[in-house]
């Protein structure tokens, strides 16, 4: 197979950076992933008592060899006060990645064929939720010149580049929880036209601030059932699940152009293999009867796949957010792939680390290519008793061993706005 | 070293993260001490914070240096 791209220029991955409920790191993460362990707690960021939701998969503080968030390793003591968490979140999943990959720029040339695509779903919450008591008790003049660089979601590509001296394109992503996907697909999509060679790519949420838990269950979308049992709230395909958990993070690819990672020797973890979007024209929050705009998406991300069919995709990796929607995008699913549904596996590993919003298609991509790389795939936990049944495995509770070539990961927003990504073995 | 002047040495060492020694009468916040712009405002508000002064955006403006800080508020507060 010749690949995918646009002039014939193939993109594959040479670094990650996971940020998650589970760990911070991609690798310790992972290992935690496919222990089945969970993520999801009582909220502590504030006291959520007032709320009918009170867990959610927060990253553990911690020392950095342990996996916790020790900021200072990420974030100079001096410019953590001048960005909100999710860029602190972004910043350190960002720099995993880059360092991973090993690229540093020695020249100019180098510099501006090196660009950042970081998006958000939500931006610095809780930073404008600050901003406006320090406004609203009359103090308008005492609000912190670093206020709106704070809150701003470009921010994370801009401190990204700053720090690095990424000088090509330099831009991110803001659609709801599809924006991880959007970042890895569009960014690749610049590789592909030439606009870089290297692109740093992803997202990043933290809006576990007492804003964000409100306004989603005024949404009616997160879980109120089980504050008393967090580990089992999250709970993809349930019959009782009610609802999302939201979690933060964040997931940060290094996307390359494949003769540009082949000369400089670089690890490749996978191709992007295919990337689809579509919108639902329907409703804000919920999709369409039998997720219409999913199955769009997910054809589109074949179209663009050069050759490859349902028959080659192995695992899929659901959008999956324990909400009513989850049996919409099976029945898509289902209908995608027909027959070949009937060897297909697919998990939703929100039931371990929650949705994290803008950042879950990048953290969920990152674990098509682990599963690829590994041959293991993530269990969907807490589903005891599927709503409904389906020919497809849904890898309840417990990982799975299994040979995985090609993996597709979908994410859907707020909006109607939908994304499937195709990650794929490299084979040269 | 005055009341004010020690203040304002610790509010420069928390804003800008620099070490104490280098917080020189001398020192410029931007040239010596590594702030930019942004730095110099938000330093402005802590001192107007600490100190409850007043400091229009013209007199800021002339606010270069660890002395010049000091020189205002203590002219302010004498006033």
């Amino acid at each position: 197979m010749s690949g995918t791209a646009t002039n014939g220029r193939r993109v594959v991955v040479t670094g990650i950076g996971v940020v998650s409920p589970l760990a911070v790191g991609a690798e310790l993460t992972w290992k935690r992933l496919i222990e089945g362990q969970s993520g999801i707690g009582r909220i502590t960021h504030f006291d959520p008592s007032e709320l009918p939701a009170q867990v959610a998969g927060q990253v553990p503080d911690g020392p950095t060899a342990e996996g916790g968030l020790t900021l200072s390793d990420w974030v100079p003591v001096k410019d953590q006060k001048k960005m909100d968490r999710f860029i602190h979140l972004g910043l350190a999943a960002a720099i995993q990645a880059v360092e991973d990959s090993g690229w540093k720029p020695e020249d100019e040339d180098d510099r501006c064929a090196t660009g950042v695509m970081i998006g958000s779903g939500i931006g610095g919450l809780q930073t404008i939720y600050d901003g406006s008591l320090t406004v609203s008790s009359g103090k308008a003049r005492r609000l912190s010149p670093f206020f709106i660089p704070s809150a701003l979601i470009n921010l994370i590509s801009g401190h990204l580049s700053i720090r690095y001296g990424f000088k090509g394109p330099n831009h991110a992503v803001v659609t709801a929880c599809a924006t991880g996907v959007h970042a890895i697909g569009d960014a690749s999509r610049l590789i592909q036209y030439g606009d870089a060679d290297v692109m740093i790519a992803g997202g990043a949420e933290a809006a576990i601030c007492s804003l964000g838990i409100a306004g989603f269950c005024s949404a009616r979308a997160l879980s109120t059932a089980s504050n008393d049992d967090p580990t089992k709230a999250s709970r993809p395909w349930d019959k009782d699940r009610d609802g999302f958990i939201m979690g933060e993070g964040a997931g940060v690819v290094v996307l390359e152009e494949l003769e540009h990672a082949k000369r400089r020797g670089a690890k490749i973890y996978g191709e992007i293999g295919g990337y689809g979007m579509s919108g639902d024209a329907h409703h804000i929050t919920a999709p369409a009867e039998g997720h219409e705009g999913a199955f769009r998406a997910m054809k589109a991300a074949l179209r663009n796949s050069g050759g490859l069919t349902t028959a080659d995709i192995d695992y899929v990796n659901a959008h999956g957010t324990s909400t009513m929607a989850d049996d919409l995008e099976l029945d898509a699913v289902e209908r995608f792939f027909g027959e070949d549904a009937k060897r297909l596996v697919m998990s939703s590993t929100k039931s371990a680390i929650g949705h994290l919003l803008g950042a879950a298609g990048a953290v969920e991509a990152i674990f098509c290519l682990q599963a690829i790389r590994d041959g293991v795939v993530p269990p969907t936990l807490n589903l005891d008793n599927p709503a409904r049944e389906s020919v497809i495995d849904r890898v309840a509770h417990v990982a799975q061993q299994r040979k995985i070539d090609v993996a597709l990961s979908n994410s859907f927003g707020f909006g109607g706005t939908n994304a499937s990504i195709i990650l794929k073995r490299f084979k040269d | 070293m005055s009341d004010i002047a020690d203040k304002v040495k610790k509010i420069v060492v928390e804003h800008l993260g620099v070490d104490e020694s280098k917080v020189t009468p001398d020192a410029s916040f931007i040239d010596d001490l590594g702030a930019d712009s942004l730095d110099t405002v938000e330093l402005v508000m802590a001192f107007e914070e600490a100190f409850s002064v007043e400091i229009p955006e013209d007199a800021a403006e002339k606010i270069a240096t660890v002395k010049d800080a000091i020189d205002y508020i203590e002219k302010q507060k004498a006033a």
